[in-house]
């Protein structure tokens, strides 16, 4: 098996007085979809922040394709080719959508090639191009989210329960253009609670508790075994939707 | 999975006043003047209250823009503002006294050459100050406002010491240049030239200010910071970075409004950007924090303002400014053009 393309090695994360991730160890191997799940409250958003670097490892490593980059500023990280799709989406409400894009293409303008595709990918990024982003739909926010991450080829994705909330056919969108972009390569960690968007993407699976991963194999397995997911995260993943 | 829906997008067509909502701010301005137009029995009065408040209104804002923008992108409170201005004026007016020959000339080349010259050494004096100000007194309190605050007061006690030993505790008095002494007279009305020079200077300013906001990259990224800076650092931009340069452009900006204001009060103390900074903050923050639109409508309300309340009743014109923030933030309690703040 290769090098993985990121790993976790006994990594701790304090928020204030409370310890968040309590050594945390992970591999997301190369070009695939690793499902990162566990219940509410478990670290699973805290580990794709410590690896972005906007909270600090108190111990631990985290390696990008070999290289350390656990003390790393964030933007130094971003830069080593990490794209970040937070949960509260972090779009620029103030900006158009086409400012919000040529912001993510961090190394020039946008290819036109790539532009393309994500409006295959999320058609109204291109209805409300010139719109201010703040006046998007919640769906549509996200799509601009992702859209954003995608603007320019990067080594990882790191993205956080991108179908929270949203209506089903805008999920089904957004399943759809996950797996072109893993279909080009990439490779994503992926935090999701929705079971079917788990399954159908994930190459890969880790389940977190108590702010560590207690279990991680192929999702295939964890998909077929009601009984381990009920051990694991205390209820089936099917009624976990 | 089924197959998702073909979008088709739409979005619901504002109403009327949905669409005004936004240019209400641009409209009080000409509001004001139109009710100074009736308030103010003489014309040629009017129009030179008018020019005389939008200079001061310009002057304002070119002072203020830089703290706005600061506050807006890095939540920093800077009650050491006012010292740029102050340290502004005096260089100004030094390189001025020094270029003697050329003010006194009556040429307007050699005196506006004088004048750039001047405007030249204040914003590379005060845009030095403005980074020693931020990596010496503001870094180490980055997030502690009550901290900020402190310091920044402190930093300005000892800026202002430090002028009165250079320049002496003196208030230095200055002419203008000889090309822009005086008067021009439009539809009977006396409009002083220096205002009208102050006046276009505002203006450019600001359209370039807006011009680098919205159109460049560094003004995205500027935008973007004020509305969620951990995103921007997500993208890959290093925001302290921008941020060390706004401050020091913000800095030489007060620089450069010190030095036209010195020119336009003919006098200039230690104290004179101290003394500014209640006018600064009215306009920032009935501006809304961190917008430079919001600040720039604010500035010319409150010079408009300032200039026909001392006209027509001169013992009220202290509190107008104050009366006019209050009522803006009984409208709008973020400020005219309040900026979007990542929660």
């Amino acid at each position: 098996m290769s090098d993985p393309m990121l790993r976790l090695e006994g990594v701790y994360t304090d928020i204030a007085q409370y310890h968040i991730l309590q050594g945390v160890d992970l591999d997301v191997p190369r070009g695939g979809v690793t499902m990162l799940l566990g219940r509410n409250g478990v670290g699973k958003t805290t580990t794709l922040r410590t690896i972005m670097g906007h909270w600090r490892a108190r111990a631990g490593k985290v390696m990008l394709d070999g290289q350390d980059i656990t003390a790393l500023p964030v933007p130094a990280i971003a830069r080593t080719g990490v794209g970040f799709v937070p949960e509260n989406m972090g779009i620029f409400s103030d900006l158009t959508v086409e400012e919000n894009m040529v912001l993510a293409a961090v190394s020039g303008p946008i290819d036109q090639a790539r532009l393309d595709w994500i409006f295959e990918a999320f058609p109204p990024l291109k209805t409300f191009w010139k719109n201010h982003a703040g006046n998007l739909s919640g769906g549509q926010k996200q799509m601009l989210s992702i859209a954003r991450a995608m603007v320019e080829e990067r080594r990882l994705y790191l993205i956080d329960e991108p179908t929270k909330g949203l209506a089903p056919a805008i999920i089904s969108t957004m399943a759809r253009a996950l797996r072109d972009l893993k279909a080009q390569g990439a490779s994503i960690l992926l935090v999701e609670q929705n079971f079917s968007v788990a399954k159908a993407l994930g190459d890969t699976c880790a389940v977190m508790d108590d702010g560590r991963v207690i279990w991680s194999g192929a999702m295939a397995e964890l998909a077929g075994d009601a009984a381990l997911q009920e051990r694991l995260m205390g209820l089936s993943m099917e009624a976990h939707q | 999975m089924s197959a998702a829906p073909k979008h088709v997008p739409t979005m619901a067509q504002a109403g009327l006043l949905d669409r005004l909502a936004p240019w209400m701010p641009v409209l009080l301005v000409p509001i004001i003047m139109l009710v100074g137009l009736a308030a103010i029995p003489s014309t040629s009065s009017w129009l030179t209250l008018t020019v005389s408040g939008l200079a001061m209104g310009m002057m304002i804002f070119i002072m203020a823009s830089g703290m706005t923008l600061v506050f807006g992108l890095m939540d920093v409170i800077n009650f050491g503002h006012g010292v740029f201005i102050s340290v502004g004026a005096f260089v100004g007016v030094s390189v001025l006294l020094a270029l003697g020959q050329m003010t006194a000339a009556p040429s307007l080349v050699l005196n506006l050459l004088a004048m750039l010259l001047a405007v030249i050494a204040a914003t590379i004096a005060t845009g030095a100050l403005g980074w020693a100000f931020e990596r010496v007194i503001v870094k180490p309190v980055y997030g502690a406002h009550l901290k900020q605050i402190l310091v920044t007061m402190g930093g300005l006690i000892v800026v202002e010491q430090l002028i009165v030993v250079l320049w002496g505790p003196e208030e230095i008095y200055i002419t203008r240049p000889e090309a822009l002494k005086g008067a021009v007279t439009f539809a009977g009305a006396a409009l002083e030239k220096y205002r009208l020079v102050a006046v276009g200077m505002g203006l450019a300013l600001f359209l370039a200010m807006r011009y680098v906001l919205r159109s460049t990259k560094i003004g995205l990224i500027v935008r973007a910071g004020v509305e969620n800076g951990e995103m921007v650092e997500a993208l890959g931009y290093r925001l302290r970075l921008v941020f060390v340069g706004v401050f020091v452009a913000g800095s030489a900006l007060a620089g450069l409004g010190g030095v036209m204001w010195g020119l336009y009060q003919e006098v200039i103390t230690a104290h004179m950007g101290q003394q500014m900074m209640i006018m600064i903050f009215i306009v920032v923050i009935i501006g809304g924090l961190g917008s430079v639109e919001g600040c720039f409508i604010g500035a010319l309300m409150v010079g408009l303002l300032q200039n026909y309340i001392a006209f027509l009743e001169p013992k009220a014109a202290l509190i107008s400014n104050i009366g006019l923030m209050v009522a803006i933030l009984m409208w709008r309690p973020q400020g005219m053009i309040p900026v979007v703040k990542a929660k």
